[in-house]
């Protein structure tokens, strides 16, 4: 029976018929889909908090309420995403209990700080840029309400990244102290952007499971290379230096060639020694607890409401 | 938030079209429902009509059945103007 139960699902996976909440699933593909999902969830919300740092201080109007939508909409991709997350079974109150206790991880590209402006036209550039590569695949995920979620996602990505590109320009074009500091920024954001990505394919066991679920459509390597090959045309028009010695074009490839990335950092960033990851989980808690009242209000109002209205129909 | 019911959030994106599913979210009671719907859903003028329904109210087809829900459907190619044969010189049919 679960046999040829697991055998009707793989054969819908392999004619890209998408799975939907309450179909039959194997456990390992509904787990694997929490995982990843709740993942995502939450680096939206915690990627809020770096990008936040600079909203009271953005330098015009013009790039406060840009910066203030945006970080309103990466709010909004951590709703939909849990939204998606939960049609697996899961509360929303558990997957907010994971992050809090650090048992589910989040993107580790949120635990470096932004310490200048220049930053957050760098997160813009390279961090919502690596995003957009490994999102676009996934609105062809085979789990129909984390395509949904995706697709709406993608959408609204692309107004993140010009953003982000336009701060950088215009520091580009700007005195020596801001060219300096356009290049600082790139300089500390290039390699844990190409870290995004995760370990190489050679190390990434789990990999070859979700491409057969078309969970994932393209390896870690594969959307690293598409990466890189985006970025080095488009620092050239900001005329900054990517900081790899290695960046060269392979003509016989076809690619960009680029120098070995330092996993050992990035192992030590998700094991929590990054350079703010108790700060943001701090934060979390924080604005958990202090607007607890806020939800114990809502809650007291809405019973309020419902008992009056009862009354009224007795 | 647990006590908090689960909404499904319907957009009709402009006149004259029919309203979409396009999510859910969690929320006190419908007027919060509605307002955080509007926040988080049509940021850009994506809609221009909201319908909230709490999601344990909407009833629905149990997908282990759904073959024999919808079998009787299967078989009635008649119902298609294309099981109709006519001459290729009929126009405007
Ligand atoms: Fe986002
Ligand atoms: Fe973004």
């Amino acid at each position: 029976m679960e046999n040829s139960m697991a055998d009707k699902f793989q054969q819908k996976i392999d004619d890209d018929i998408r799975i939907e909440p309450r179909d039959w699933m194997p456990e390992a593909y509904r787990k694997t889909l929490i995982r990843q999902i709740s993942q995502h969830a939450h680096s939206e919300i915690v990627g809020m908090l770096p990008e936040g740092n600079w909203i009271t201080r953005a330098p015009n109007l013009r790039r406060k309420v840009a910066l203030l939508a945006k970080v309103q909409d990466e709010a909004g991709h951590g709703l939909y995403l849990y939204s998606a997350c939960e049609t697996l079974g899961v509360s929303r109150d558990e997957l907010i209990n994971q992050l809090h206790t650090g048992k589910a991880k989040y993107s580790s590209i949120f635990n470096y700080p932004t310490i200048t402006w220049a930053d957050i036209g760098t997160i813009g550039w390279l961090v919502d840029g690596a995003a957009i590569m490994n999102q676009v695949p996934l609105c062809r995920c085979s789990y129909g309400p984390y395509a949904r979620a995706m697709v709406k996602v993608c959408k609204e990505e692309s107004f993140h990244q010009r953003q982000g590109f336009e701060i950088l320009l215009t520091l580009s074009k700007g005195t020596e102290a801001q060219r300096q500091m356009l290049q600082d920024s790139v300089n500390r954001w290039w390699w844990p952007s190409m870290m995004m990505f995760g370990p190489n394919d050679a190390d990434s066991p789990h990999s070859a499971q979700s491409m057969a679920w078309k969970i994932k459509r393209f390896s870690n390597d594969e959307l690293r290379q598409r990466f890189v090959d985006m970025c080095v045309d488009q620092a050239k028009i900001l005329n900054v230096t990517l900081p790899d010695p290695d960046l060269k074009w392979n003509e016989e490839r076809g690619h960009y060639d680029y120098g070995p990335i330092d996993w050992d950092e990035f192992w030590n960033v998700v094991k929590g020694n990054g350079p703010c990851n108790r700060d943001r989980i701090e934060t979390r808690v924080n604005a958990y607890e202090k607007g607890a009242w806020v939800r114990e209000a809502a809650s007291a109002y809405a019973e309020k409401q419902a008992s009056k209205k009862a009354i009224q129909v007795a | 938030m647990n006590d908090w019911p689960l909404w499904e959030v319907f957009i009709r994106s402009k006149a004259g079209l029919h309203h979409r599913h396009v999510g859910s979210l969690h929320a006190s009671d419908e007027a919060m429902a509605l307002e955080n719907a509007r926040d988080v859903y049509c940021r850009r003028m994506e809609g221009v009509s909201i319908w909230i329904v709490k999601s344990e109210e909407i009833v629905a087809n149990n997908p282990e059945n759904s073959e024999a829900l919808f079998d009787p459907a299967e078989n009635k190619i008649y119902r298609h103007p294309t099981f109709y044969d006519l001459p290729d010189n009929l126009k405007h049919m």
